[in-house]
């Protein structure tokens, strides 16, 4: 029974410290993913001359923070509007009766990295052409940004420290459990120390039997995360269309079996290691 | 061969088991250590064996300090004594081979060096018959010459015997002691804790009294006075 609990225990554990692997993981795409997503878009006044958007554009391609400029002219942009909502005759059937083009000509602006476009929408309001510009929104995308690092870094945070939590009861439970095998055994460790055992081949078995509780608790975490991963990976795809838990889950197996192998029999040995210390004097 | 130099043992907070004791052990020799219950023979057996330590004073085994000895080192000085107790201390669920054969793997011996010397050792305590009984299905006397088939198997240079005739009946009391008297006549130093009267009078070797923690008589040949 209580061997039961022990490896329940590491389980959990276990998937905790790979939790926060895979969380690191997806953290990492989500910001990379909302990253290449989130621009600088500069509207320029309706009559603005073309070669005056493309001098603009050249200036702002100098900047060094900036990784990507494009120029998307009026028609693109009615282009690409009526394409997106071909199926939606309503809105198709307002800009017929609007008679003109109501778009505004354009320049989409992508940095290195997202704490970058706080310099280029400060380079943009400080150039020469910013007369021209209608409108600059960058500044309604900032908070979804910072809300995401907020988050990432945040769930990482409590990641940690429900990890830490994890690993301590851990230890604790997988150290009675041994603890409880040296009592059981106390005869026959007598007996042993009798005959003259060395010190560990009286304490190899309780070490071992802490390791192998360690890689059963590693395979349930493995089939575990398997199946997660597996039942997850749909549902997941159909919020973020980019992200393949399951994939990415075949991809990187070797590095999770080895987290797992090296958490779990790492926490069985350490406990023991413990008890032994405390309650087996050789 | 064993030296004790002055050795004091104090259990907390304030028992005292030996007080003072000094005496000396030959090689060969069979020494048996008399007294009552609480006069400190267990003490000095635990000493011996390096289970506890003494107070004060110093333990010699073959000019070593048994203090000194690194608990890693411990192991190989238990192998060198044949320890016997009252109650036998065997593993119930092993058979007799196995009870005895277990204190040779410990030390990783061949499986064909195990069934040799646990053969030989099983004619010398007369049991080769029971090899493969389990120590529930052995009388009182026949249990103890397993445990003492088991503290020979190393071949020690001594056998310390903690009563080991106290859970026995008068026949299989001397059977054990005459088991005794026969592996110190094969060269092994036998040291002998005991309270039996009859089992003094009977070895008639040297005898050293204990009485409250102190020796109170040493001598050759002696008897059993109280």
């Amino acid at each position: 029974m209580i061997v039961a609990a022990n490896v329940f225990i590491l389980v959990m554990t276990i998937c905790a410290i790979n939790s926060l692997f895979l969380l690191r993981e997806v953290g990492q795409f989500l910001i990379s993913s909302i990253q290449s997503k989130v621009d600088i878009s500069v509207y320029f006044k309706l009559d603005t001359p073309e070669e005056d958007i493309l001098k603009a554009k050249d200036d702002i391609a100098a900047v060094p923070e900036v990784k990507e400029i494009s120029y998307v002219s009026r028609e693109e942009a009615l282009k690409s509007f009526t394409e997106r909502h071909k199926d939606e005759p309503v809105l198709i059937e307002s800009l017929d009766e609007l008679g003109s083009n109501p778009f505004l000509p354009s320049l989409n602006i992508q940095a290195f990295e997202a704490s970058q476009y706080q310099a280029v929408s400060e380079f943009l309001s400080s150039a020469n052409f910013s007369p021209m510009v209608e409108k600059v929104d960058y500044f309604q995308r900032k908070p979804v940004i910072e809300r995401i690092y907020y988050l990432t870094s945040n769930l990482n945070k409590a990641g940690i420290v429900f990890s830490f939590i994890l690993v301590f009861v851990a230890i604790a439970i997988a150290f009675t459990t041994i603890r409880l095998a040296i009592y059981n055994s106390r005869e026959e460790i007598k007996v042993q120390k009798l005959v003259g055992a060395s010190n560990w081949f009286i304490r190899g078995p309780f070490i071992i039997e802490g390791a192998i509780s360690g890689f059963i608790a590693a395979l349930i975490s493995f089939l575990f995360f398997f199946l997660v991963c597996w039942l997850l990976s749909p549902k997941l795809e159909f919020l973020f269309p980019d992200f393949h838990l399951f994939k990415f889950f075949m991809e990187n197996y070797p590095m999770i079996i080895l987290i797992q192998l090296l958490s779990g029999i790492g926490l069985g040995v350490i406990s023991s290691f413990i008890a032994i210390r405390r309650y087996l004097r050789v | 061969m064993l030296k004790f130099q002055n050795i004091s043992k104090t259990y907390p907070p304030n028992t005292v088991a030996l007080d003072n004791v000094t005496f000396e052990v030959k090689e060969k020799e069979f020494v048996s250590i008399v007294g009552k219950s609480g006069s400190g023979k267990t003490t000095l057996i635990k000493l011996l064996l390096a289970e506890e330590k003494p107070t004060n004073g110093r333990i010699f085994f073959d000019n070593q300090d048994i203090q000194k000895i690194s608990s890693s080192k411990l192991p190989e000085l238990r192998r060198k004594i044949g320890a016997v107790f009252q109650d036998y201390k065997l593993l119930p669920n092993k058979t007799v081979y196995e009870n005895i054969a277990y204190a040779m793997e410990v030390i990783g011996a061949s499986d064909k060096e195990v069934k040799r010397d646990v053969a030989e050792v099983l004619s010398i305590v007369g049991l080769t018959d029971k090899i493969n009984n389990f120590p529930a299905q052995l009388s009182g006397g026949e249990k103890q010459r397993v445990a003492i088939a088991r503290a020979l198997i190393h071949r020690p240079e001594v056998i310390l015997a903690d009563e080991p005739t106290g859970n026995l009946d008068p026949y299989h009391t001397l059977e054990i002691i005459r088991l005794l008297t026969k592996i110190n006549e094969l060269g092994t130093t036998v040291v002998l804790s005991t309270h039996n009267k009859e089992v003094i009078n009977y070895v008639r070797k040297r005898v050293i009294t204990l009485q409250e923690g102190r020796i109170v008589r040493d001598e050759e040949g002696g008897r059993f006075i109280l």
